[in-house]
């Protein structure tokens, strides 16, 4: 295991039946829930009902990981190619004060430090860093969020090595039975974390000040500026807020399978996943990565091989034939 | 010139008061040395054709572009260089050209995002009030998206979002652009009403220079960067310079041509 991932392969890690794929020598973090998860194999239906759970769960992850692109792109028009590497270190933050290897905090307590750490080191990157890009051509900040991604993998290579590791979560290693399924109860979390962090995440948006003056900032920066919003520093609080989703993304991830520093990889599919919602909406991003959840399973129980792994990035293309703004995508005529 | 000195009666030290500001686009200089004194209570325009750098005057003023040279003095304070929130929280509020309204935001929601630098959230459903009773209109749409007013709408909009801040000096740049002449009259008739009963210090900038000197106790006229005259409102009106060049009394081409000839005799 440690061989393969220090020659990570993120497409390895589809999610997959794992009732089919019965020879695989090594266990990737998918085939961990295996066990649990029998199905009746006659009951063509209800794997495919068991199949669209898994897909939905994983799609979960991979949405939350573009609501953070699409944060940052619709506030400041930048894209944060180290999303994906966020998510991960996140989640090794998680392990670190959680796990009794290392801190061994009580799992609430740890998923919030988690988050507030992963929120301040946003925001710092933000106003020490980007801010001084101001007026540069795009692409400055496109290289630096890649390099960034770089450093993130190999500072989380160092500091926790490239073994893959599990989150020690309340939930660990129980599952729900429910009308012939089993899916475990980390899926189901996975699901209901993110149902309820669309809600908190609407309400600030539409209900708080700062959540109406980032709205305010992303669609007219120069109004903004007229009404005495603080706009630079609105950007740094949508970095910091689109470094706390990474956290809770991360864990998620975490707690469904394991984590290792090439995780934050699977930032590429929920790039995909958020230009397929239309990289300007923050319904769009949870469905473009709920759609790349559910269809990837679809594509590895019923395709040939090797299909799976390109899945995201052919309905990405359709999508950009058929709808080039993205399938959500709000009419935005963007003013200067 | 004596810009500034204008013996308007209301003698001490004016609300507002532009002491030779210098702004650059780059290497251009859009305002080349602007002077000018805004009293407490007044209604004081800025005229001007496309282009002559009113619209950068007031972007000076609010802090959203600085000068390289000059002083702006507000209430006795330097606020040249301060950060438009800074400004925004002093009392002075900048409702732009073209409206920039929120256009995905409701009305409602817009007219928040004016009050959004008020420590004193307390009064909010107060001031909405207040807005409401000037544009009766902002109340009924009060849900809907922005983007879906007419101009007219929008135009309210702005000047009501411009009031949730409660200005002491409001910076108004051309509403009149784009209307009809009878909204024209109805929007400046509540600019009037504005000054009147809430006490708010104007300063109107217009191309529209006849609509804006009725309305105005002063007036400036801003050539390439410059100011080239300035006067109380009547007096303006009856300049000839003015009628010629702003009220429209010739042919479009032969103002253009005119202005050249005429230009250089002003400084
Ligand atoms: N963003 C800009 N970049 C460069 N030059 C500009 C910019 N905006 C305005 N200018 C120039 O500055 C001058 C004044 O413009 P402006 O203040 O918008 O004039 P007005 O509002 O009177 O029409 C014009 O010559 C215009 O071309
Ligand atoms: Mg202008």
């Amino acid at each position: 295991m440690g061989v393969e991932a220090l020659n990570p392969q993120p497409q390895d890690e589809f999610p997959r039946n794992p009732s089919h794929a019965p020879a695989k020598p090594i266990r990737s973090r998918w085939e961990k829930d295996a066990p649990r998860c029998v199905v009746a194999r006659e009951e063509i239906g209800l794997e495919a009902l068991q199949l669209l759970l898994g897909g939905i769960a994983n799609g979960c992850i991979y949405g939350l990981v573009a609501l953070g692109f699409v944060l940052i792109y619709k506030a400041t028009e930048q894209v944060n190619f180290a999303q994906g590497d966020m998510m991960m270190f996140g989640a090794f933050l998680a392990l670190t004060f959680v796990n009794e290897a290392w801190f061994g905090w009580p799992f609430a307590l740890g998923l919030l430090a988690a988050m507030a750490v992963m929120g301040t080191l946003s925001y710092l990157l933000d106003k020490l860093v980007l801010r001084n890009l101001f007026g540069q051509p795009q692409f400055a900040v496109v290289i630096l969020t890649i390099a960034l991604g770089f450093v993130i993998r190999f500072a989380a290579g160092v500091i926790w090595g490239h073994e893959p590791q599990s989150i020690e979560t309340p939930l660990t290693g129980k599952s729900v039975h429910f009308a012939g399924l089993v899916m475990g109860l980390e899926e189901v979390a996975v699901i209901v974390v993110t149902i309820a962090l669309t809600a908190v995440l609407f309400v600030f948006f539409s209900r708080t000040r700062i959540g109406l003056a980032m709205q305010a900032s992303s669609q007219n920066q120069l109004a903004a500026y007229y009404m005495g919003i603080p706009v630079k520093r609105v950007y740094s609080l949508v970095w910091a807020l689109s470094g706390v989703v990474a956290a809770i993304a991360g864990v998620l991830f975490a707690t469904k399978g394991t984590i290792d520093p090439a995780s934050g990889l699977l930032g590429i599919k929920a790039f995909a996943a958020a230009v397929i919602g239309g990289f300007g909406s923050l319904p769009g991003a949870l469905l473009g990565g709920i759609i790349v959840g559910v269809v990837e399973p679809f594509a590895a129980r019923y395709l040939a091989a090797g299909y799976s792994q390109i899945a995201p990035y052919a309905i990405m293309l359709i999508v950009l034939v058929i709808a080039p703004n993205g399938i959500l995508a709000q009419m935005q005529k963007k003013k200067v | 010139m004596a810009a500034g000195g204008q013996s308007n009666g209301k003698g001490g030290q004016p609300l507002l008061s532009v002491q030779n500001v210098e702004t650059f686009y780059g290497a251009v200089m859009a305002i080349r040395g602007v002077s000018l004194d805004v009293h407490e209570g007044q209604i004081v325009t800025i005229l001007g054709a496309n282009g002559a750098g009113k619209t950068t005057l007031l972007k000076t003023i609010s802090g959203v572009m600085d000068p390289e040279k000059g002083k702006i003095v507000f209430e006795g304070k330097e606020i040249q260089g301060a950060e438009p929130d800074a400004i925004v929280r002093s009392g002075i509020v900048h409702v732009p050209e073209g409206r920039e309204i929120f256009p995905f935001l409701s009305v409602e929601e817009n007219l928040m995002m004016g009050a959004f630098t008020r420590s004193d959230r307390a009064n909010f459903a107060a001031d909405l009030d207040m807005v409401h009773s000037y544009f009766p209109i902002l109340k009924d749409r009060a849900g809907q998206q922005a983007g879906y007013l007419s101009g007219g709408q929008q135009q309210m909009l702005a000047i009501g979002r411009g009031l949730m801040g409660k200005p002491r000096l409001m910076l108004l740049d051309e509403p009149s652009l784009g209307l009809s002449p009878i909204l024209v009259q109805e929007i400046f008739a509540i600019i009037r009403r504005l000054n009147q009963e809430q006490g708010v210090t104007i300063l109107l900038v217009e191309q529209n220079a006849n609509v804006a000197l009725k309305v105005a106790d002063h007036g400036f006229v801003l050539e390439v960067g410059r100011i080239v005259m300035a006067d109380t409102s009547a007096r303006l009106l009856a300049s000839e310079d003015v009628q010629e060049f702003y009220l429209g009394m010739h042919g479009e081409s032969q103002r253009e041509q005119k202005r050249w000839k005429r230009r250089k005799t002003w400084r």
